[in-house]
């Protein structure tokens, strides 16, 4: 994205401040690193058709705080102390129209809070942002009509109203035609697998019931652009698989902009193009998933099954990552030794049975660089 | 309107589910209704003066049980707990007015249960009780005149009652656990709005303060033009007041609540 290569810099000194701050509270720095690893996404778009631009977008919270222990509470009491908290500082990306969108970064990141700015939900304390030319704190009314939200871990359906009393109340207050909205209803209960709960009250769901519930109600407005804050959270596989099959339709079938965050990187890995990662209020990576890999790490694992015992397998320029009675898997760097010569190494010396060659779970990806 | 409206119907609906609820408070407050009338007998019975006569305080006990839910003695729980739990959060998500969509709310919050419990009750105040208990009836109103102006009062009351509720909500914002303020608030509206004794029983000294307040509105005034305490050609004042008295709420409800959306802090996730 051009603007955001003109913008590097300021994201720089961002991240530098950002890692100064980090070092203080004891953990390893990684600013100045990042910095130069940066990936800096590549679209062909330019940023005036960019359908969310946000620009040095920051956010600080103001919170009370007391001391512990009964004192504390009283002192409490006659003076407050407070203490600002920046949940985003410096955030800047932007995104094409239909595009679909990991966010993610660890607990307390800054994931929702940019979500809930760009949902209109929030004021931020600095920075631009604007989607599909509005900013969204700003005309909130005429903003939410044109966006749909779900939030995972709450639901948006009236709890004591069946789901299909649910839709209707979105329909009224979101002034939907009625028969656009049967037709999007139909759609949407046919996609969604709806049918039999429709008459259910929101309390009496399943939560990958109720789910699927949300997404529905997220859509009868038919937004160009969904926000969907942890959306798989908490859900069996079978849930899991329905949601990410459902995502990845609307945005290949409707062209829906997706922003989706979430912790389980399975999502990613089915869905998303592009993954932005942000941990401490600042993004430290936006890329396609693999160059999120070739920057944190270009290892690969060669999982081997031999005939007999296994364990004096192993080769001088590989680590072995786990051993278990046949089977084991090699993390090996491709540009110390190439797979080919790693297979011709171990096959020579044992006899193997089956092997493959894979990238790394983007999960290990991920957490090797939160730990950075 | 539209998306209003609609808030307004559903919440009615979901309201009037809670039958049984609405049977307990009935009988609550026939039982209290009793215990209030009994007391305020002794103390006619034992005082030669009375600024309200013993026939129009007894149907000002009576409607004031039958419409007590009109009192917003307590928050609307739903939006509490959207509070305290974060799913305000999609309320903002919304294409509406946030004080509008609680607003609409309040008026469903402040009828459904009310109608509930009011039609039953007037039938018994009006008709099972005299029979039973001459004396302990709530009367008819002496003209059609004060009916009719009675149910202009009522519908101010519950746009007074609604604006108010909402007010309420707002001040939830502030703190977590969100009932300070409510509780507040309701206490003095249960004192203040004539359900524990008689606004016209207060001393004279206090009642241009307690008539100043919003709080009067909304029993003691209807349930006076009702009886006939208030005299029909008087009750316009009432209904002018209730307005007044609801748009000053709803402005500082609305200016409360823009403050706090710009210094929203919505915790975890």
């Amino acid at each position: 994205m051009r603007y955001c290569r003109r913008r590097t810099n300021a994201n720089h000194a961002n991240l530098l401040c950002h890692g100064e701050r980090r070092r203080t509270v004891s953990q390893p720095s990684y600013g100045a690193n990042w910095a130069t690893n940066r990936i800096v996404h590549e679209t062909r778009v330019s940023s005036a058709a960019m359908q969310i631009v946000v620009e040095d977008l920051a956010k600080t919270f103001r919170v009370a705080e007391r001391t512990a222990g009964l004192a504390g509470a009283v002192r409490g009491l006659v003076r407050r102390k407070h203490r600002d908290v920046s949940a985003l500082a410096g955030v800047s990306f932007s995104l094409a129209a239909g595009e679909l969108v990991g966010y993610i970064g660890p607990n307390g990141a800054g994931k929702s809070t940019t979500i809930k700015v760009l949902a209109g939900i929030l004021v931020p304390t600095s920075g631009r942002v604007e989607v599909a030319g509005r900013v969204p704190w700003r005309e909130r009314i005429e903003h939410v009509r044109r966006i749909g939200v779900v939030f995972g871990q709450r639901t948006q359906l009236w709890w004591d109203l069946p789901v299909v009393e649910s839709l209707d109340m979105l329909r009224h207050i979101y002034k939907v035609p009625a028969d656009a909205f049967r037709t999007q209803r139909d759609e949407l209960i046919e996609l969604l697998d709806l049918a039999g709960i429709l008459d259910t009250p929101v309390r009496q769901l399943s939560l990958g019931q109720r789910m699927r519930a949300d997404l529905a109600a997220s859509l009868v407005h038919a937004p160009e652009i969904l926000f969907l804050d942890e959306p798989t959270i908490g859900l069996d596989a079978v849930s899991k698989l329905a949601v990410r099959a459902f995502v990845k339709r609307l945005n290949r079938e409707r062209r829906v902009t997706v922003i989706l965050t979430t912790h389980d990187m399975d999502d990613i890995e089915a869905l998303c193009d592009r993954v932005i990662v942000i941990d401490g209020g600042a993004i430290v990576s936006d890329g396609t998933l693999a160059d999120l890999r070739n920057t944190v790490t270009r290892e690969r694992w060669l999982t081997v099954d031999v005939a007999g015992d296994a364990s004096e397998v192993g080769d001088a320029d590989a680590t072995v990552i786990r051993r278990e009675g046949e089977r084991v898997c090699l993390a090996f760097d491709p540009e110390v030794v190439s797979p080919a010569e790693l297979i011709r190494r171990v096959t020579s010396r044992h006899e193997v049975r089956d092997l493959f060659v894979e990238n790394p779970p983007i999960e290990t990806v991920i957490a090797r660089m939160y730990q950075r | 309107m539209m998306g209003y409206a609609a808030i307004i119907a559903a919440r009615f609906r979901a309201l009037l589910q809670y039958r049984a609820a609405a049977l307990g408070g009935l009988f609550t407050q026939i039982f209290f209704g009793l215990v209030r009338i009994m007391i305020l007998r002794a103390f006619y019975a034992a005082s030669s003066h009375a600024p309200i006569s013993l026939a129009n305080v007894t149907g000002y006990v009576w409607l004031g049980q039958a419409t007590l839910l009109l009192l917003p003695w307590r928050a609307d729980e739903d939006v509490a707990e959207q509070i305290r739990t974060g799913t305000v959060v999609y309320e903002l998500t919304r294409p509406l007015d946030l004080w509008g969509s609680w607003f609409a709310r309040s008026l469903a919050w402040r009828t459904a249960p009310v109608f509930l419990r009011m039609l039953p009750m007037f039938v018994i105040a009006m008709v099972v009780v005299p029979l039973v208990a001459p004396g302990w009836e709530l009367a008819p109103p002496p003209s059609v005149a004060s009916f009719v102006m009675w149910v202009a009062c009522f519908a101010g009351a519950v746009i007074l009652s609604a604006a108010l509720t909402a007010l309420i909500n707002v001040t939830m914002m502030w703190t977590i656990a969100g009932d300070g303020m409510p509780m507040m608030i309701g206490t003095l509206a249960t004192m203040f709005g004539g359900l524990v004794i008689p606004l016209p029983l207060f001393p004279d000294w206090l009642k241009p303060v307690l008539y100043a307040l919003p709080f009067a509105g909304i029993l003691d005034l209807p349930s006076r033009v009702f009886t006939g305490d208030i005299a029909a050609t008087q009750a316009v004042l009432v209904v002018a007041d209730q307005l007044a008295w609801a748009l000053v709420l709803a402005l500082v409800g609305r200016w409360l609540l823009a403050r706090g959306l710009r210094r929203l802090v919505v915790q975890g996730g």
